[in-house]
């Protein structure tokens, strides 16, 4: 094809063949906006229903064979709306006025949980290879060639067309309908849309249902370009397509539009050029590789970081917030002193006594799990740390796990350095990358800094890993990517009950850390901007030098962290561990459980790990029950419940802002501290 | 004839905290109601119950002798019963314009038809107003704002208007202009509950008054006898106006 025209023409072809992937994002862009416009939720979730409602139409159409109208019909008109019906109701309905960041980590738990529950309930698996026909007859199979220059097929001139028609219609929604004004009246203030004489409950209804058939139908249209049907495809579809939303600052529908269609072309441009520079130009080379998938996540973060419009505004806040009550404190500080030595005791006889069953009674596998769970304590201490301590929501603490995991292989795969040492080191090159990684952010508050960081983490998993000095290259892909275990003095700790112990006591140190940090200067510093910057900043308290410590410590934590896992496991096993979806769960499971204590990120440890065998699997029923034959022909249930069970503590998050651990803290302790208090009143 | 609201015995709170201890008042048709009381009294609590923002703990809020929607505060429905309250503080929509603030409200009491003559009126009313109704209401000045949330239900004109410090960020002739509005709206029928720290303007304008402290309604009666009452009470409690 090279040298059939100039340069004109091929940057024509180019951005012809932009077009179509272009509409794709510009679609799902538009139905982000749709949802953050109308209902106030950074909807990480709008991939899983899209997802849904493909794979409906895959299973009814395809499957069932079904007419294409019934499958659309019921997928996109009838499921998808359901679906946005039973998520307001049941979740986002208690979280209208929370903050960004807590509606931000429920869609999330939702991304991954509402899939699975999909799956689970229509028995549904993805074929690879079998993909699915879309709504247009000979969709893929039927050409035009307007230009004489490239070949759309009737799919993506149809996806073109509706993107178009979807701005126009929901652009004259905002602009001319009273119901349009209304639904952003009520992600601003639903009881100040009340005081209008407008009821705020049926109008976000209105607004889900609104935005999820815009969902299905996203779904449906761009599903037939997939091989095989895959809802990781979608997430990352919709983080690709944020970066096309953030153009019209998550709020402008005809920019979402023109962002996707820019950020299609763009690639198509560099697709069709950068080949032949990089022939003149080896250096371009590795970039060339992994320039398409990663293009739009530097995009991404290039506009959050560049575009000194973004996160400037702050969220509009509810000016009848006063209504509501303020939040209790937390449990700890409200106990009476003897319950707090009950607590204690029991703390450390419950430890004890678990402590001394595993040592002694635990085999191989129990022994690996109570490992990892440790492990992950301290990972999710990170979480407590940027999170719990300075409210910011990172989503690249598995990138900063994976930048621990990965010096300590590199050190040893070719320095034979001691990987006690290059652990520490491994923290602090995550270190020194949180601090970088925190500079230009620094100023994004809330859901842009988590977009920001998610962003970074895309990045890394598709430019930085395959560098031969990040990811090990070909040695990795030969070898795998080794990791010994340490070996001090006599100590080997390639014996697993040394390495628990091991793990044991960096948990206990970086715990102390993170209790320090909180009762120091920066914890209180911390404490104050999360009260009100504005305030803050007027008492001269310097948010900059707070924010860079805690992200840096955070990073540190997660480096460390991640070097344990890697030597625990004696592999770094990147995408298992610190890919950048997996680590998505780490967020949600020590919020949902109580991110600003050390205690929430350790019993998200246990649950992490010990959950799936301990429960669903029945070993401790099997235990209990003393042999397997007695368990209940219930268990053991799929290790993908555990994704829907997920999904229901986000549920759970959506009621308790303060984490489930702490909320059942609060209730207990209340109770019983009314009841101590009754006693000594009786007998003083 | 019910009176347009009745609270029975009401007790109300944020949480644990208690703010009313069994409070009962009632404003019937045309009738208007100055309450007075020290800062923190609950006044503003009471406002909030008149108007389904937040809910009783216990005893009842009655519109027209009836409960309105069930258990949970819903001010719409108060609002459609033709209750409108006007909040205290900056209580506009930051993101939207001024027009499109007032169309909200406007919109659903005077229809698409009626729309157009419903903002003329607040323009009258507020003529600043209409010098900026493209802007966005978050960049509007304190004052303006003020306007802004009084203009939403003063042109409304409905049955039972409650107004929350209403006067407060405004200069004294605009607040001269609004209190005369009220005058108007009152005379055409309006029933009017009036929370309000200027008491010499509220009294004037009210025939009734009840003064709140500490939660509780320690004295009801005509406002002409209220100014006597305050001054010995406030000696006896040294409570600041
Ligand atoms: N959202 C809230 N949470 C907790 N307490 C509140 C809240 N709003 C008001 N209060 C308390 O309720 C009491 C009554 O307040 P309010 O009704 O605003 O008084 P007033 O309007 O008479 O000054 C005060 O002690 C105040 O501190
Ligand atoms: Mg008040």
């Amino acid at each position: 094809m090279s040298g059939a025209g100039g340069f004109f023409e091929d940057l024509f072809r180019g951005l012809l063949q932009g077009t179509p992937p272009g509409a794709v994002y510009a679609l799902v862009a538009l139905g982000f906006v749709l949802t953050y416009k109308t209902s106030g939720v950074f909807n990480l979730a709008f991939g899983a229903q899209a997802y849904i409602s493909a794979a409906m139409y895959f299973k009814a159409h395809t499957l069932w064979g079904w007419p294409k109208w019934a499958a659309l019909v019921v997928s996109a008109f009838v499921l998808a709306p359901l679906i946005g019906l039973v998520l307001e109701r049941l979740i986002f309905r208690h979280l209208r006025t929370a903050s960004a960041v807590s509606k931000l980590v429920v869609a999330l738990g939702l991304s991954v949980a509402l899939p699975e529950l999909f799956n689970q309930a229509a028995r549904f698996t993805a074929v690879a290879g079998r993909q699915i026909t879309g709504i247009i007859p000979d969709g893929a199979s039927v050409f035009y060639d307007p230009f004489g220059v490239y070949r759309f097929n009737r799919d993506e001139l149809a996806m073109m067309a509706v993107a178009l028609a979807a701005t126009l219609l929901l652009a004259a929604l905002f602009r001319f309908t009273m119901i349009g004004l209304a639904m952003r009246a009520v992600v601003e203030s639903p009881r100040m849309t009340e005081l209008s004489g407008i009821n705020a409950d049926r109008t976000s209804a209105f607004a889900w249902a609104l935005s999820s058939t815009f969902a299905g139908l996203a779904g449906v249209l761009i599903a037939p370009r997939f091989n095989s049907l895959l809802s990781t495809d979608f997430f990352t579809l919709v983080v690709i397509a944020v970066a096309a939303a953030a153009v019209g600052k998550l709020v402008s529908l005809p920019r979402a539009l023109l962002g996707g269609l820019g950020l299609g072309w763009l690639i198509a441009v560099f697709n069709t050029f950068l080949p032949r520079w990089s022939g003149d130009h080896t250096w371009l080379r590795p970039f060339q590789e992994n320039l398409t998938p990663s293009l739009p996540f530097v995009v991404l973060f290039a506009i959050l970081v560049l575009w000194r419009a973004i996160g400037r505004e702050r969220e509009a806040s509810d000016p009848l917030s006063g209504v509501d009550p303020p939040p209790p404190a937390l449990a700890a500080l409200a106990r009476h002193p003897k319950l707090t030595l009950f607590t204690r005791l029991f703390g450390v006889g419950f430890i004890a006594v678990v402590g001394s069953v595993v040592w002694f009674r635990a085999g191989v596998l129990w022994m690996h799990l109570v490992t990892t769970a440790v492990i992950m304590a301290v990972i999710y201490l990170s979480v407590t740390v940027i999170t719990g301590m300075a409210g910011q929501i990172s989503l690249c603490q598995g990138t900063f796990a994976a930048i621990g995991g990965f010096t300590i292989f590199q050190m040893a795969d070719r320095f034979n350095m001691s990987v006690l040492a290059a652990a520490l080191l491994g923290a602090g090159v995550a270190a020194a990358v949180g601090a970088v990684l925190s500079l230009p952010v620094l100023r994004l508050g809330g859901v842009w800094l988590a977009i920001a960081t998610l962003a970074f983490a895309f990045f890394f998993d598709a430019v930085m890993v395959k560098f031969s000095w990040v990811g090990g290259g070909t040695t990795a892909l030969l070898t795998g990517t080794r990791v010994p275990r340490p070996l001090v003095g006599p100590i080997d700790f390639a014996s697993d009950r040394a390495f628990l112990v091991l793990a044991v006591v960096v948990l206990v140190i970086v715990s102390v850390v993170v209790i320090q940090l909180r009762e120091g200067t920066v914890g209180r510093t911390l404490t104050a901007l999360r009260g009100s910057e504005v305030a803050a900043a007027s008492i001269g308290i310097s948010a900059a030098r707070a924010r860079i410590i805690a992200f840096a410590v955070s990073a540190a934590i997660a480096g460390l962290g991640g070097a344990l896992l890697s030597m625990h496991q004696q592999n770094v096993n990147y995408s298992t561990n610190f890919g950048p979806v997996n680590a998505l769960f780490w967020l949600v499971i020590v919020v949902a459980l109580g991110a600003r204590t050390v205690e929430g990120a350790i019993q998200a440890g246990a649950a992490f790990a010990l959950f799936e065998p301990l429960i669903l699997k029945g070993d401790l029923l099997a235990w209990i029950l003393r042999g397997e034959d007695h368990l209940p022909g219930l268990l053991p249930i799929s290790g993908s419940w555990r994704l829907v069970l997920f999904g229901m503590m986000a549920i759970q998050f959506a009621r308790h802002p303060e984490g489930l651990v702490e909320h059942g803290k609060r209730r207990a302790s209340a109770r019983i501290n009314r009841w101590l208090e009754a006693r000594e009143g009786a007998a003083p | 004839m019910a009176p347009i609201l009745e609270l029975r015995d009401v007790e109300a709170g944020y949480g644990p905290f208690r703010a009313l201890f069994g409070v009962s008042l009632s404003v019937g048709p045309g009738e208007s109601v100055a309450l007075v009381g020290a800062n923190g009294a609950g006044k503003t609590t009471l406002a909030r119950l008149s108007c389904g923002l937040v809910a009783p703990s216990a005893g009842t809020v009655l519109v027209d002798g009836e409960e309105v929607g069930s258990g949970r505060p819903s001010a719409w429905r108060f609002v459609r019963a033709g209750v409108a309250h006007a909040p205290e503080g900056r209580s506009v929509f930051a993101s939207l314009t001024v027009e499109e603030n007032l169309a909200l409200s406007f919109h659903r009491a005077f229809g698409r038809a009626g729309l157009a003559g419903a903002l003329d009126r607040a323009y009258e009313l507020f003529p600043r107003l209409g010098e900026r109704r493209t802007q966005v209401a978050g960049t509007l000045s304190g004052g303006e704002q003020r306007m802004l949330s009084l203009a939403r239900v003063l042109v409304e004109s409905p049955r039972l208007l409650i107004a929350d410090e209403l006067s407060l960020g405004l200069a004294p002739m605009i607040v001269d202009q609004v209190f005369e509005t009220l005058g108007r709206i009152r005379a055409a029928g309006t029933a009017l509950l009036i929370v309000e720290q200027q008491v010499g303007h509220a009294l004037e304008l009210c025939d009734r008054a009840a003064v709140l402290e500490h939660g509780l309604i320690t004295w009801q009666g005509p406002s002409k006898e209220a100014g006597a009452v305050l001054e010995s009470r406030l000696f006896e409690t040294g409570a600041a106006r």
